[in-house]
């Protein structure tokens, strides 16, 4: 294990973007979103919920898939995809939720047919993910499995009000710690160790600590979808798409074109289950209510991801639907309706 | 460069035949004349005009047709009334193959078979009856009853009246909505007509055409002594990649894209009802 | 509050039974003090649930655009700000004002639990409010803020706590308007350099991740089919797919809300960002006063907008200048 002083943060950051471009937590307009590193920018390392997850970097809000250019009747396809000789890219300070998120979209972008738009940056990605030493009350990662003091990831750093303490993890990992190895010096494994012991007895203390998910199984899902309780946890929803935007694991997008003056752009950004057109077709929509939407969205998560995936559920217990949701509705609130016998 | 689903191939189309009032069949191959790439009956492939859109539709020609493919196109929307605009020699988009076929090489071999259809329901039938049609030693009888609402509105009647009715083994059953004058066959809507028919129920079904015909049709089906196991469909939902990953052609947990488009009836009670 | 709450819940309970309401719109419980939701109370047991507190800043009005359709009467409680988009929305003929029985509730101001959090207590177990003082327990401390420096920003700046319409009262205690005037912040705007304020906008905007909730939220955008949703429309988008997006989206919806918003403020109160979009909006409010007098959307039900009405002294669009008349 390594350590390096806080006050020499930047000097890290500074070495990091030498080689690679480093994606942080960076307070700009009064919020924390990832965001290129760069001398002057007031990294945020301590926030615990960027507004924006790191998906952002892997599968951004919008991307151009490729362009098209027409001469007379000739068409022509130009692939606009990401250059590998570009720099490769860190994220730094990504959260045990967050990082396990990325498992959850890996699940859907790298399956086949590959997505290669996502695949190439994630594979030129070095994840630096940072411990939690602080959660707070609408966190519930453990609900998930989720260690929140020891997220995995290339590179595990802990941070407490001395050091950011550094351990590779992976032979990523290991390359970006011989990079930046000057700056650091051994040692450290004391204070983790304290700190994962004082977070855990936090996360003991959550109020979602003991969320029971046993009902979510794959031979309950007609039975789920069934329950009248869908129409009254719906009713206040707004049908905008706050919840699916923060989200770290929804993944669900739109393709469109756009007309410019140098030809078609077909691009892919961000969608989500909550609007009205979002399943609309010439002639009918499967989903012409806001409880079939809600309803999708969160069976989605909590059954059908996890019957095609294994049991593994796609959500992490971030907790940015249930601060960020307008009128405070939100996937525990779900949970623990239809969940099981042993949510109070 | 690596390969991407998302990137589609160019396709020229090199033959519009005007089927009905609002459907046209459209014959596309790639740029060197050839055909796109191969497929099997009940797949669909992404078609898009750059600039407008790109949709979902079945491939209406038969794999064993090695030169060119087909689709049958009803105007419908925004993306459909460009594609109808077409002339020959435009280049369009096209990629694919996605989705599941029908079971030709397996649990319809050696069966004798019932299709099904009303309207444009015909085009994924189309392919796979063809394909059966090559085929033809490798399956039984085959029953065709088609549906539509006028007889003008009958899909590709050309190839039905020339080649289908003369294939041996093979009987094919019209019929119209509502009479109407230059028509001496069968009135009355398909659900109807399929028990009217008294058909074998040992055959295996395949059902395509609007939800509420496939709704009649699969209850008379049933009366009649069908097996829902032996009874086929096709789904069709709002879709953006088409291999399981934009999260919007779902009923519950499978993919009408990737899992679908050809379901089996009995797939479809375990299913929930959103589609 | 706590008294004001239980006789909303005992008047609620006396409605439902007596049958002269079909259903209640007020606030649920949600999972800790500071997240009650929205809700409607069809039945007696159901009103266990009710809840009333600082943390009720959700304007309700909207909702009864599906509700008055509903059969039956709704009961709605509305916050003096919430009545005047209720307002608006029967002028615009969006609510069926007959099925609806308005019972105007006391509100002294409500609570915004990202700002307690700023404070330091980012693991809240509960909140006690005592007047001016509001007690918050936290796992990583206990303490008390001033309930002024914890105020939604749409109440720092409240217009006045008259309720514009009112079918039943529930006020148990003086009421007082905010202590900031709302043109402040939009002064500030308009006194910096054109390059400066679009360095602002710009850096607010480029946050946006189209996700709707001030859409949505807003009592104003009540068309059935939003234009940016309509792919027919040319324009209907979902993500800031160019720079025209995320700098005009917000200009153009706050121009078509113009001389309709009441200034409720729950554009910004939504923002995931925290985008300060109010700030458009009231612009527009300025300059709308400016230029055609004073008015306030939602005073009233009936009569015309400055931007629906004319009148020979308006003020011609050529002779406008940074919305005062040249």
């Amino acid at each position: 294990m390594f350590k390096i002083a806080k006050e020499r943060l930047n000097e890290l950051y500074s070495k990091i973007a030498e080689t690679f471009g480093l994606f942080i937590p960076i307070k700009k307009g009064g919020e924390v979103n990832y965001h290129v590193w760069g001398e002057g920018k007031e990294v945020s390392l301590e926030t615990l919920k960027t507004v924006k997850s790191p998906k952002n970097a892997f599968f951004p809000q919008s991307e151009n898939l490729m362009k098209f250019k027409t001469e007379g009747k000739n068409l022509e396809i130009i692939d606009v995809r990401w250059d590998k000789t570009e720099k490769p890219f860190v994220m730094f300070g990504v959260k045990a939720c967050d990082y396990k998120a990325i498992e959850v979209l890996d699940k859907v972008f790298l399956a086949d047919p590959v997505d290669t738009y996502y695949q190439s940056r994630r594979e030129a990605t070095t994840i630096v993910t940072l411990a939690c030493s602080r959660p707070e009350e609408s966190c519930f990662c453990n609900a998930f499995g989720i260690d929140a003091t020891a997220p995995q990831g290339d590179v595990t750093t802990w941070l407490d009000g001395e050091n950011l303490y550094w351990q590779a993890n992976t032979q990523k990992g290991e390359a970006l710690t011989a990079a930046v190895k000057e700056l650091l010096t051994e040692g450290g494994e004391e204070k983790v160790e304290a700190q994962k012991a004082s977070t855990k007895a936090i996360m003991e203390k959550l109020p979602f600590a003991s969320l029971d998910l046993s009902r979510f199984k794959p031979e309950n899902l007609n039975e789920l979808f069934e329950d009248p309780a869908w129409e009254s946890m719906s009713e206040a929803c707004l049908g905008c798409g706050t919840c699916t935007f923060v989200c770290p694991t929804c993944q669900c997008f739109d393709i469109r074109d756009f007309k410019t003056n140098e030809g078609v752009i077909r691009y892919r950004c961000w969608d989500s289950c909550m609007y009205s057109d979002f399943t609309l077709m010439a002639h009918g929509n499967s989903r012409t209510t806001q409880m079939q939407r809600f309803r999708q969205r969160f069976m989605h998560k909590l059954v059908y991801y996890p019957s095609q995936n294994d049991g593994l559920y796609s959500c992490v217990g971030c907790g940015r639907c249930v601060n960020k949701c307008p009128q405070k509705l939100n996937i525990v609130k779900v949970i623990k309706t239809l969940g099981g016998k042993n949510n109070d | 460069m690596i390969e991407e689903t998302l990137i589609p191939k160019i396709g020229v189309v090199t033959d519009i035949r005007k089927d009905t009032p609002d459907v046209k069949t459209f014959r596309v191959v790639g740029t060197d004349g050839k055909k796109l790439f191969k497929h099997m009956p009940g797949q669909c492939a992404m078609v898009s005009i750059p600039g407008v859109g790109e949709c979902m539709f079945s491939i209406t020609s038969s794999p064993t047709n090695e030169e060119y493919m087909e689709f049958s196109i009803k105007k419908c929307g925004c993306v459909t009334e460009v594609i109808h605009a077409l002339e020959v020699g435009a280049q369009i988009t096209v990629r694919g193959p996605y989705g599941k076929n029908f079971p030709v090489e397996e649990d319809f071999k050696g069966k004798d078979l019932l299709f099904i259809a009303g309207g444009i329901g015909l085009a994924p039938l189309r392919s796979v009856i063809n394909y059966v049609r090559h085929y033809r030693k490798n399956y039984g009888k085959v029953v065709i009853v088609y549906g539509a609402r006028s007889k003008d509105d009958l899909v590709d009647i050309d190839e039905i009246q020339n080649e289908w009715v003369n294939e041996p083994n093979m009987e094919v059953y019209l019929t119209i909505d509502r009479p109407q004058e230059g028509w001496d066959g069968h009135v009355g809507f398909v659900p109807a007509y399929v028990k009217e028919l008294g058909l074998d129920p040992n055959m295996t079904a395949v059902l395509c055409g609007p939800p509420i015909m496939i709704k009649f049709t699969l209850a008379g089906l049933l009366e009649l002594g069908f097996e829902k196991s032996r009874v086929y469909t096709t789904l069709e939902l709002r879709m953006k990649c088409g291999v399981g990953k934009c999260g919007r052609c779902n009923v519950g947990d499978k993919f009408v894209c990737k899992d679908g488009p050809v379901f089996r009836m009995t797939e479809l009670d375990e299913l929930p009802d959103e589609y | 509050m706590r008294d004001v709450e239980l006789k909303m819940k005992e008047r609620a309970s006396e409605l439902l039974k007596s049958g002269e309401v079909a259903r209640v719109i007020g606030w649920k419980k949600g999972e800790f003090y500071h997240d009650p939701q929205p809700a409607s109370f069809e039945s007696v047991e159901e009103l266990n649930a009710f809840v009333y507190n600082g943390f009720c800043g959700a304007n309700l009005s909207k909702y009864l655009i599906q509700m008055s359709k509903k059969e039956g009467k709704t009961a709605i409680f509305l916050k003096p700000c919430d009545s005047y988009s209720f307002n608006q929305l029967v002028k615009e003929h969006r609510i069926v004002r007959e099925n609806i029985h308005v019972i105007a509730i006391e509100c002294q101001g409500k609570l915004d639990i990202e700002k307690i959090k700023a404070k330091g207590f980012d693991f809240v177990t509960e909140v006690e409010e005592n007047g001016d003082e509001i007690a918050v327990a936290s796992l990583y401390g206990n303490g008390a803020v001033q309930k002024d420096e914890v105020l939604l920003g749409k109440c720092e700046t409240c217009k006045g706590k008259v309720h514009q319409v009112k079918d039943e009262e529930i006020i148990l205690h003086e009421m007082q308007a905010g202590k900031k005037n709302r043109f402040e912040e939009v002064e500030k705007l308009e006194a910096m350099t054109e390059d400066e304020r679009f360095a602002f906008w710009r850096e607010q905007l480029q946050k946006c991740i189209r996700c709707n909730a001030c859409r949505n939220v807003c009592p104003a955008c009540s068309c059935l089919k939003c234009v940016f949703d309509n792919p027919a429309s040319g324009i209907a988008a979902k993500a800031n797919d160019d720079k025209f997006e995320e700098q005009l989206f917000h200009i153009i919806r706050a121009f078509h809300v113009s001389g309709r918003c009441t200034d409720c403020g729950e554009c910004s109160r939504v923002c995931p960002q925290n985008i300060p979009l109010h700030l458009l909006n009231r612009k527009f409010i300025k300059d709308i006063d400016g230029l055609y007098g004073e008015y306030q959307a939602g005073e009233t039900a009936e009569g015309k907008t400055p931007l629906t009405s004319y009148t020979e002294g308006d003020a011609e669009p050529n002779d406008v200048v940074n919305g005062e008349v040249r």
